[in-house]
């Protein structure tokens, strides 16, 4: 192999032939499983939108429905790029606004709750996001900080005692159910299916919340690379302001980077050392095509064994003490 | 075995191992056989420090402290001294 190979090399795709795949794909389900079309959360991110616009493709706008989902700590910009999506797309969709909900399930209490063990004079009028430190060299522990924000402009950084840290995801995560929640509402009242919009690297770290974003009946768009599916996003006419928009969380009330949260590195280099590791590359190649040391290629290599080993819990199926064959075989 | 060493064990095996000790040593490398991962090296953090009454720094968080039983003999150790 060409050891000079680029990053574009090794993650172009046929637009064209993808889109049809996917297409055919989101096709077989619906009939098979007997449902009239898609529906899913516009976040005005690449992902729901590459989602969104396949569906389209694949079932027509009228058979797709999308819902946006904004609380009180989204970002401005979310509601509306998603409301562009919508109308760019023309797809029917709705507004739910899920503070209520969020409110209903203590969310804020809780998560301010969680906030005060680490930093005591948090409440709810500051911002902060968790963000992630990785220590040692190869071979590394992480740890988790709180990054609180008071109204004056303050910023108080706080190392997260264990309690704390799963205090705040349980907290956070009650964000990503509640939105499936009403997904599912939507699609059983229109007999759709739901789309989930993971991309491969998401998929494949455990990045997503177990019944929260990684309930879905199709995701379409997890077997690709989220290089791949910017290509897709240009070759279906996503809107610039989309495209061009960097991946964020928008899950805490200060913006937070997922290469701060949980990827080690942007994803376009997180993209290629998976591609790597995947197809069996050896290390220099990758380090070439995706302008990093071999040491630091080795090191997110091993990072990437580890979250698939401590996130393989949240994609398990319901173990069952004995199979029910019936069922099963039904496939 | 030293009395640090021995709750030590004892933590690592009850917490993370469900009681299954047969394949543990002393120079075990925990994130080797991935008996570890973040949470629970928080969790053996938060049992160091309530037990032993120490603070363990985040320049502290790193494998060459932590990543087995005598290294966190020799870590314990040194906070202690």
């Amino acid at each position: 192999m060409n050891p000079k190979k680029t990053a574009t090399d090794f993650l172009a795709i046929d637009c064209a032939a993808e889109t049809e795949r996917i297409a055919l794909s989101i096709r077989a389900y619906l009939q098979k499983n007997r449902r009239r079309g898609l529906v899913l959360g516009l976040s005005g991110g690449i992902d729901s939108t590459v989602t969104a616009a396949l569906a389209v493709r694949a079932v027509g706008a009228e058979r797709v429905f999308g819902i946006h989902m904004p609380e009180r700590q989204s970002e401005d910009a979310t509601l509306v790029l998603s409301r562009s999506v919508a109308d760019w797309l023309k797809i029917p969709n709705e507004l739910e606004e899920i503070t209520p909900l969020l409110e209903a399930a203590g969310f804020f209490r809780r998560y301010t709750a969680a906030a005060r063990q680490v930093i005591p004079e948090f409440d709810n009028s500051w911002k902060s996001k968790v963000v992630i430190h990785a220590t040692g060299g190869t071979q590394t522990f992480s740890y988790f900080s709180l990054v609180g924000q008071s109204p004056d402009g303050r910023t108080v950084t706080a190392r997260l005692s264990l309690q704390a840290y799963l205090e705040i995801v349980a907290a956070t995560n009650f964000k990503q159910r509640t939105r499936k929640m009403l997904e599912y509402y939507h699609a059983d009242r229109l007999n759709f299916a739901v789309a989930g919009t993971p991309n491969r690297l998401e998929y494949d770290q455990g990045f997503f919340v177990k019944n929260g974003d990684g309930s879905a009946d199709v995701k379409p768009i997890a077997h690709l690379y989220k290089t791949q599916v910017y290509q897709l996003a240009e070759y279906l006419g996503v809107p610039k302001e989309i495209r061009q928009r960097p991946p964020t969380t928008d899950t805490y009330s200060l913006p937070q980077g997922q290469d701060e949260f949980y990827f080690a590195l942007p994803y376009h280099q997180m993209d290629v050392c998976l591609f790597g590791k995947n197809h069996g590359l050896a290390p220099e190649v990758v380090a070439a095509a995706a302008k990093l040391d071999r040491a630091t290629v080795e090191r997110v290599w091993a990072d990437i064994d580890r979250k698939r080993e401590t996130t393989r819990y949240l994609h398990l199926k319901p173990v069952l003490v004995e199979d029910i064959v019936e069922i099963s075989t039904l496939a | 075995m030293s009395d640090s060493k021995s709750d030590i064990r004892n933590f690592i095996v009850e917490t993370f191992l469900f009681g299954q000790a047969k394949d543990l040593t002393d120079e075990t490398s925990f994130l080797e056989q991935g008996i570890i991962d973040s949470t629970g090296v928080l969790e053996l953090v938060a049992h160091l420090e309530k037990t032993y009454g120490i603070k363990v720094k985040d320049e502290e968080l790193i494998p060459d402290n932590l990543d087995s039983i005598n290294a966190i003999a020799g870590f314990l150790a040194k906070k202690q001294a």
